[in-house]
């Protein structure tokens, strides 16, 4: 009797704890300020959201260089097929336009919040504030919107004007096109003659078409034998070294996979990189230098190359600015050793 | 035949093998056997021994005889397959609904994968009280079923310039059809007191790297978009959002956010990446249109097409494909053989579904001469699907996405079947 009536009351309190406004369910727990905090970093182009903090032009060069050169080319004029993010002022109205954050983005705010919350990619969130303002000053001055002694700010943010801010217009298909396709078509002698002007076959870009046959293949490769170098070097790992090199991989992982899977990127697969012939793997284009090279990668090979890439191999196609601290170097080589191991 | 199939995976090997059958049956009305089929009066294997047993597949994948019928990429349209799209294999499906496993994909930082357990929906912004929901929570809220097309906004974007891809895959490949079952995103609003006015926006984000934030108007966000856990019946693959991805019916697709985690009520567009740099259409004269979320009423021959020659020769003949409107319901379709000197009414499978996929057929007999195959949709608002030329000439060349431009196809008397453009 008496559970029966504490339970009873504890219901009725439920009831009564629920929000009190209409249509509501109880479900859910409130979100915390720090949560919120966590999540909430959207910016808008008034500026609500920016995070107190600085950066200047000078400062974004160098970590631009380090962060975002790899894919979007040290100048911000792109690498390959990844975003050109400096020039194409004044081409928006030509056969091909070049879009890119001086000539096309209408608003500052879309850039430090991006790069703030997504970027760089497969390293997201690993900028801090300052180093974010201090990217976004370094790709205004790359496209020459300011001087080379600009320091952006969450105070100065809002009088950056950016070169096409009055480029768009509100989608008017309702008035410019809605109007004239409408009504009953034409069935009956629409055309008095039909030619063909242009053939998808000419171009001859479409992909051949294949079964799935990844499958199999992967079957095949794990059916070889590892080689037993790889396993004798894998008890020579320090896991703590290759904990840290893991963390390191992310600025590679952009254009690198290791591990097993590991396919080809924008660069090579790095599986049994150490060890391996430089230039080595079968269906990436190299860069003359790297495919001329010959020999193979020892590790002090491999150190010289992360911590100076276009040093070491002049003309090679990694357009990454390297490691600086030796540390990093030694552990994601004790990972690349590491997940090589385990992908046998 | 049955051990013809897996040599026959590439498209040419198909057509090498099945317009050889196909010629001589051409203009010969009826078949005749030339004597008796062993498959009829031998005892096949299949026939004699026994199958799998019902604990063989705990869950099926299409028998391997199918294998051709997958999604695929053209990788020289992004720097990197992570970021990037494939494309629904539209050329060999038939009715409406499309099969998860080969419904097109577009990620902005790779499809992640996000357990249930570790899943977290935060509403946030203009609200008396600002909520955290687990996914368990938003299995309590009252559900809802609905069909609807998802289209990305680049979905024959290659083809502005010119006929470029041949394959309705490729053209036409950037869209799917799915029953969703999740809460409706007013329910969600509500339940953290939002404010609902009219002028107020609602931004949505993703829990994968890009987030690839979207602003959607209080009014759309009200109307019909839903917070969706499940697809066709089950939960929903990590390709497309698992274990939650938001449904904005009628809409690009890239507004639909996958890995949902958050959504803010604000008092403007955040203006992200996703609606400036991206999504917006240039036009002749350089100045962009924004906010372009509704996808215009098009359709597609999906067979024959360049993947789905025509194999048996003259005779009768389906042609068959899919219509689409983001504005409502598609109520007629056209289909023309002469590249739209003349056209007939096709008939529907089904009456057309709101912001759904529909179904048309023509049953014809094909006198075995040249086509020029083109279909063309009308939707309730009385919108007819435009020509390239009408869409080139008010938006130029280089507005890369809502092309949905009437679409050619150049059947040959062999039956293959090429893209072009036409005058």
């Amino acid at each position: 009797m008496s559970k029966f009536l504490n339970l009873a009351t504890a219901g009725v309190l439920i009831v009564m704890a629920a929000p009190a406004f209409a249509e509501s369910y109880g479900l859910g727990r409130e979100a915390l300020p720090e949560e919120i905090a966590a999540w909430d970093l959207d910016v808008s182009p008034d500026g609500t959201g920016l995070p107190p903090g600085s950066g200047s032009v000078e400062d974004g060069e160098a970590i631009f260089a380090e962060a975002c050169g790899a894919c979007h080319g040290v100048f911000a004029e792109g690498v390959g097929n990844w975003p050109k993010l400096a020039g194409g002022d004044g081409t928006l109205a030509n056969e091909d336009p070049v879009k890119t954050v001086g000539s096309y983005w209408p608003y500052l705010s879309t850039t430090f919040d991006y790069v703030h919350r997504s970027m760089p990619f497969g390293n997201a969130q690993s900028l801090t504030a300052d180093e974010v303002y201090a990217i976004t000053a370094y790709i205004l001055y790359s496209n020459f919107i300011v001087e080379d002694d600009f320091v952006l700010s969450n105070d100065n943010f809002t009088e950056v004007e950016m070169p096409n801010a009055d480029g768009f217009f509100v989608d008017d298909r309702a008035e410019t096109e809605y109007p004239i396709w409408s009504g009953e078509p034409c069935m009956q002698n629409c055309k008095d003659s039909v030619e063909i002007t242009m053939r998808a076959t000419v171009l001859d870009v479409t992909p051949e078409e294949t079964a799935e046959e990844a499958a199999p293949a992967a079957e095949e490769a794990a059916a070889e034998p590892a080689p037993e170098a790889a396993v004798e070097e894998t008890a020579a790992v320090d896991p703590e070294l290759a904990a840290a090199g893991e963390k390191v991989f992310r600025k590679c992982s952009a254009c690198h996979q290791v591990g097993e899977g590991a396919k080809n990127r924008a660069g090579p697969q790095l599986n049994g990189i150490v060890g391996r012939d430089i230039g080595g793997v079968d269906g990436f284009r190299y860069s003359g230098t790297m495919a001329d090279h010959g020999g193979v990668w020892d590790e002090a090979t491999l150190a010289a190359f992360l911590a100076d890439p276009r040093g070491t191999f002049k003309g090679t196609k990694m357009a990454f600015a390297g490691l600086k601290k030796e540390d990093d170097v030694a552990a994601v080589i004790a990972y690349l050793k590491d997940a090589s191991a385990n992908a046998n | 035949m049955t051990q013809d199939s897996k040599s026959g995976t590439s498209r040419r090997a198909f057509l090498r093998g099945t317009l050889a059958a196909g010629t001589a049956v051409a203009g010969a009305g009826m078949a005749r056997a030339a004597g008796p089929d062993p498959l009829i009066t031998e005892v096949q294997p299949w026939a004699q021994g026994l199958g799998d047993g019902v604990d063989a597949t705990p869950y099926g994948l299409p028998i391997e005889f199918e294998s051709d019928v997958i999604r695929r990429n053209v990788p020289w349209l992004t720097a990197d397959p992570i970021s990037s799209i494939n494309f629904t294999p539209i050329h060999a499906l038939d009715g409406t609904i499309t099969p998860q496993g080969c419904a097109f994909e577009r990620h902005h930082s790779g499809a992640i994968e996000l357990a249930k357990p570790d899943y977290r929906l935060m509403v946030n912004g203009l609200v008396e009280k600002p909520l955290v929901f687990t996914y368990a929570d938003l299995e309590r809220f009252p559900r809802e079923n609905h069909v609807y097309f998802c289209e990305c906004a680049a979905n024959t974007g290659m083809e502005w310039a010119g006929a470029q891809l041949n394959g309705a895959q490729f053209t036409h490949g950037m869209i799917h059809n799915m029953e969703y079952t999740g809460v409706s995103l007013r329910t969600l609003l509500e339940e953290a007191g939002a404010d609902l006015s009219g002028d107020k926006w609602v931004y949505v984000e993703g829990a994968d790297a890009s987030s690839n934030g979207r602003s959607i108007p209080m009014e759309k966000a009200l109307d019909d978009v839903l917070v969706a856990f499940k697809a066709n019946g089950e939960a929903l693959r990590k390709e497309h959002g698992y274990p939650v991805r938001l449904v904005v019916p009628g809409w690009e697709g890239n507004m639909w956010v996958k890995w949902l985690r958050r959504i803010e009520v604000m008092d403007g567009p955040v203006e992200s990446r996703e609606e400036t740099s991206k999504y917006t259409d240039v036009m002749e004269d350089g100045s962009a249109r924004k906010w372009t979320w509704v996808m215009d009423a098009k359709s597609v021959v999906t067979s024959p097409s360049p993947q789905s020659p025509i194999t048996h020769g003259a005779g009768p003949l389906v042609i068959t494909g899919l219509a689409w409107s983001g504005h409502g319901r598609i109520t007629r379709v056209d289909v023309s053989k002469d590249g739209g000197m003349t056209w007939e009414t096709a008939r529907l499978a089904r009456e057309g579904e709101n912001k759904a996929l529909t179904r048309f057929y023509l049953d014809t007999e094909w006198d075995g001469s040249e086509m020029l195959l083109q279909s063309r949709a009308m939707d309730e608002t009385g919108y007819v699907q435009p020509t390239k030329a009408q869409l080139r000439e008010v938006r130029g060349l280089n507005s890369v996405y809502h092309n949905n431009c009437i679409q050619t196809w150049h059947v040959k008397e062999n039956g293959e079947a090429e893209n072009v453009e036409v005058s």
